[in-house]
């Protein structure tokens, strides 16, 4: 079972979005951070580089797989997660908190086609098999 | 694990249980008008005799004959040890190594290549190997271009005086995606890069400088100035070097004040026979920083459950089973025989074995240089150092005279008039260890012979 705060917002594609004033931090979730395992490698977008919403803007990867990390609104990138960079095992051992990995000023204040938790566990639970 | 074919009963035992009747059922999904066509124009076998003596009549015509033709692929004396190793079941039939609980040997193998190919070129990575040398310049540019972290530079400095199938071959490859070579001259009288030319080349759209050593005629180049320079712009260098060289010349690593970006080449000069062209290896290696962004396969050292050494392929979400599309190449294999062969021709030679050879071939270019240019009608046409290698001007058409060589057993060189229009009727020479004070005689007596319009005393 994997974990989903109920406070976040998240995208079918397992990133997750907390408001922080009028940023937004983004990160991937517990289950997606599950599913590719150890991560190794982490690329990330240059500062005030903009995206739309569902382009991609970032990659993780693992010993595994290579996920692109997709921007859920459109938007400007002003802060990106060093630590991560250094040390990708911080996706794995703290998705929500330490694991973060971009920070977005959005391009316009209404997020759109984001999930809450329960309709977020209603995706991983339509994905296990 | 070896390879056994299955016998008529293993067939018939599968189809059974998997309930079809003959083998081209497996094929009905591929649509009738794609379908192969039977093998009609084939003639039936002949018998292993007469096969054998086919093959020696056919060896006899080709004579042997004395071979000065460098021009990216050179002829050096391979211990019989190499490919007696070389061939050996478990290396000559081994499969590719992605189970690696099954392929420990072949692991181990390519990373000992590795680490002294690392070594021989003074940098902190290479791969596993490519196709070959000019297919290893075409991924060199490619991730030079990917390295850049802005990723908007589509250029790359290409010295005209590269071999020109590399040149070709990384054209047609970057092409695809739409990236460009600017062609930079070299000067007529030392054939070393044109630098000032270089300097008003350079744009905002250049990725990288492409720095040849030896280059295709032979001549060494600065490579200190051009490294520095290309780090100066900002740009990335790639090095394309004759490992042979790179025993007695400065390595890419050490040149200028940090060395280059990325190394790349043909390895065949190191124990791997000439066979008509191929197959040959190319190289690649670079920087640690850079390891990310570079193709081909990668074997790493680890330990396993227990504790104990053992060897993977690594690092394989750069590649294309992994990352699709976003891989740093399509290619997904090494060439896996010929590195075997050059790993134990690097052993068996070991650092100072290669540089014995290296310099071996360098006293016997100084030899050729000195006798050719004694003939009238004979001149060396650049005047910077050079390695193994020379381009010598003659006095009669260069295709006439490579045939008039050749009617005498001798393959007198390259003839470079058709790639290099303006250097007129030039041939490119190449002496390495395996020829003799005598072999260079004899080159040089048949030259002026046919220079002075002697014919041979009796047809050969």
């Amino acid at each position: 079972m994997s974990n989903i705060p109920q406070k976040l917002q998240y995208t079918k594609t397992h990133e997750w979005i907390r408001q922080d004033d009028e940023l937004l931090t983004i990160g991937i979730t517990d289950h997606a951070q599950t599913m590719l395992g150890d991560l190794v490698y982490v690329e990330l977008p240059e500062i005030e580089s903009s995206f739309d919403g569902g382009q991609e803007c970032a990659v993780v990867e693992s010993v595994k797989a290579a996920a692109d990390i997709y921007c859920p609104v459109p938007g400007e990138v002003v802060e990106v997660n060093d630590a991560v960079i250094e040390n990708p095992q911080l996706i794995n051992q703290d998705p929500y908190g330490k694991g973060w990995l971009i920070r977005v000023r959005p391009h316009d204040q209404k997020g759109s086609g984001l999930l809450n938790a329960d309709e977020y566990s209603k995706v991983v639970a339509s994905e296990a098999h | 694990m070896p390879f056994i074919p299955h016998t008529e009963q293993d067939v018939k035992e599968m189809l059974e249980t998997i309930g079809i009747r003959k083998l081209d059922s497996l094929f009905d999904e591929i649509p009738e008008s794609l379908r192969h066509a039977s093998l009609e124009g084939v003639p039936p076998g002949i018998s292993e005799m007469e096969l054998g003596r086919l093959m020696r009549e056919r060896a006899q015509k080709d004579g042997n004959m004395l071979c000065f033709i460098g021009a990216g692929a050179y002829e050096h004396h391979i211990p019989a040890a190499v490919w007696e190793v070389a061939t050996r079941g478990e290396f000559y039939t081994a499969y590719t190594p992605y189970q690696a609980e099954a392929s420990q040997g072949s692991l181990q193998l390519i990373y000992e290549y590795q680490t002294m190919m690392a070594s021989l070129m003074s940098l902190e990575v290479s791969n596993a190997s490519l196709y070959d040398g000019a297919s290893a310049l075409a991924e060199a540019i490619l991730m030079a271009i990917r390295l850049d972290s802005k990723k908007h530079k589509t250029s790359v400095l290409m010295p005209r005086s590269l071999h020109p199938h590399y040149r070709d071959t990384a054209k047609a490859i970057i092409r695809q995606k739409h990236d460009k070579i600017i062609d930079v001259p070299y000067l007529k009288d030392t054939g070393k890069v044109d630098f000032a030319a270089l300097q008003k080349l350079m744009n905002d759209d250049v990725a990288a400088l492409v720095i040849p050593q030896p280059n295709f005629f032979g001549v060494l180049e600065d490579v200190d100035q051009l490294t520095d320079w290309a780090r100066e712009q900002g740009i990335f260098s790639i090095a394309v070097v004759n490992p042979m060289a790179m025993s007695l010349l400065k390595p890419p690593g050490q040149w200028g004040k940090e060395g280059v970006d990325i190394a790349c080449g043909e390895g065949q000069p190191l124990g791997i026979p000439l066979a008509s062209g191929g197959p040959y290896y190319g190289f690649l290696c670079t920087r640690k920083s850079h390891v990310r962004q570079m193709p081909g396969r990668i074997v790493g050292r680890t330990v396993d459950m227990d504790g104990k050494p053992g060897y993977v392929l690594t690092l394989q979400a750069r590649e294309q089973h992994i990352r699709r599309a976003k891989a740093t190449s399509n290619i997904c294999t090494n060439q896996g025989l010929m590195v075997t062969a050059s790993t134990i021709y690097m052993s068996l030679m070991g650092p100072q074995g290669l540089r014995h050879v290296a310099a071996l071939c360098h006293q016997r270019a100084r030899e050729m240089k000195m006798e050719l240019t004694s003939i009238p009608g004979v001149e060396a046409v650049f005047t910077a150092p050079f390695f193994h290698e020379i381009v010598v001007k003659i006095n009669k058409p260069a295709d006439q005279m490579l045939r008039e060589l050749a009617r005498r057993h001798i393959q007198g060189g390259y003839a470079l008039k058709e790639i290099y229009p303006e250097l007129g009727d030039c041939l490119l020479i190449c002496a390495t260890e395996t020829k003799t004070t005598e072999d260079i005689k004899l080159l040089a007596h048949h030259l002026r012979d046919v220079l002075e319009g002697r014919k041979l005393a009796c047809p050969a």
